[in-house]
């Protein structure tokens, strides 16, 4: 909780309101997952390894969202290092379902999906590399977005896998999630991977008619595995989308089974990279009295990091290394355009 | 088992990671049964695939001009640090 921060804010944006003057955010309380860097405020991603770490800089995405007038009421809860999908590997503890305690919320954007749900905040930030935005969005009932790669910017978003992550909103709504995601995305110079593109008015585009719109149904997630009662909402909302006049086609993805494998070669591999950074010297977690340099690396990574993070640093360092790198990683990398190739082909 | 312990010790090795002798089963259980599992990659047809190396074909990689454009701050960044002296990063010492 940013309580004082949260409340001066607050009062000044009644000012701005009062003066008649604001934006549609003016006021809006938010809340960030704790992987986006807020300067003055501690992020911890949810490990050990930064739970002492104030980030000297605001990411580009708090940046747009408190220019937009947005009140900042805290950071949430996260599977460390956004590696899980039920907030269960975050240093801090477990989150829990607000509709039922005795559930997980997902995650890894697990904490952001709860306070939304719970009505504690109406928006927070999620990120997603492999359904960390969707699948929680989907266990607590909200709308969640993972934007296309490159629309937001990562700038001062802590990194997990590179070529994958993107940063996106969960919210009550399809229009509240428009509003959010307007004012996060956009070109940044600072994020070499931001893509220089003009942004939609998205909320604008709420109200069409979906006339005409073709919804493809991939005919492979409807095979073994499904269960009845998520068939039964899945079809109720093609139904729906038939009665507003969108075109359903059944469609085939048949690369679609080497998509697991893929993500559990490629996250890991971009995830042992980017954690290197954690070294024990300029930030993060230091061991007690380290001998010499190497027992510095090994003992304040093999503390500071999780059981789940500690296992993906490793498959990632397998599938990298000499002798493996071919079969793994680069075998990898080429299902990958194969998953891609079966999109180009849609029409 | 796909992966033996001492594969596992080079790999904690390789990683920079110390796994205590408790957790050494654990982690040679869990990343044997994952490399088994991505293993059926090797059977997709790939003949003629380029690899994907950007998320996004047509990206480029930006260049920006060879200038100063960040102010120092180095007090700022070393308040994370775990210890620092004249505005050094203190490590063990490596050279005897």
């Amino acid at each position: 909780m940013t309580a004082d921060r949260a409340l001066a804010d607050a009062r000044a944006a009644d000012e701005v309101l009062a003066k008649g003057e604001g934006g549609p955010l003016t006021g809006v309380p938010v809340a960030h997952k704790d992987i986006f860097c807020t300067d003055g405020i501690r992020t911890t991603c949810s490990s050990k390894m930064l739970s002492n770490f104030v980030a000297p800089y605001d990411a580009t995405v708090v940046r747009r969202w408190r220019a937009a007038g947005t009140v900042l009421l805290g950071k949430t809860n996260m599977d460390e290092f956004a590696m899980g999908s039920s907030n269960e590997t975050s240093y801090f503890g477990p989150v829990r379902n607000p509709w039922d305690l005795r559930r997980v919320p997902g995650g890894s954007s697990g904490g952001s999906a709860a306070a939304v749900a719970a009505c504690i905040a109406p928006v927070a930030t999620g990120t997603d590399t492999g359904g960390s935005i969707r699948q929680p969005a989907a266990l607590t009932n909200l709308t969640g977005i993972k934007p296309t790669y490159g629309r937001v910017s990562r700038y001062g978003m802590i990194a997990f896998a590179s070529s994958l992550d993107q940063a996106g909103v969960l919210a009550r709504s399809a229009e509240d999630a428009a509003l959010l995601l307007e004012a996060m995305s956009g070109f940044d110079p600072n994020d070499s991977t931001s893509v220089d593109r003009p942004v939609p008015n998205y909320a604008a585009e709420l109200n069409q008619p979906l006339n005409g719109l073709r919804v493809g149904i991939i005919r492979e997630f409807f095979g073994a595995g499904l269960d009845p009662a998520v068939e039964k909402c899945v079809r109720a909302a093609i139904e729906q989308l038939q009665k507003e006049g969108a075109v359903i086609k059944d469609v085939s993805l048949p690369s679609l089974p080497l998509s697991v494998p893929t993500y559990y070669v490629v996250a890991p591999a971009e995830c042992s990279s980017n954690l290197s950074r954690f070294d024990g010297v300029r930030f993060g977690h230091r061991c007690e009295q380290p001998k010499d340099l190497l027992d510095l690396y090994k003992r304040s990574r093999g503390e500071g990091f999780g059981a789940e993070v500690k296992r993906r640093i490793m498959t990632g360092t397998y599938v990298l290394s000499a002798g493996y790198y071919d079969a793994y990683y680069l075998q990898a990398q080429k299902c990958r355009a194969l998953i891609a190739d079966d999109f180009a082909r849609l029409q | 088992m796909s992966l033996t312990r001492t594969q596992v010790e080079g790999i904690a090795h390789l990683a920079r990671l110390e796994i205590t002798e408790a957790q050494m089963p654990v982690y040679v259980d869990s990343l044997s049964r994952i490399i088994d599992f991505v293993e059926q990659l090797a059977a997709a047809d790939t003949a003629g695939i380029e690899p994907m190396a950007h998320p996004l074909a047509d990206q480029v990689q930006r260049l920006r001009p060879d200038a100063v454009s960040e102010t120092d701050q180095r007090e700022k960044f070393q308040q994370n640090a775990p210890s620092v002296a004249a505005g050094l990063y203190l490590v063990p010492k490596v050279i005897e």
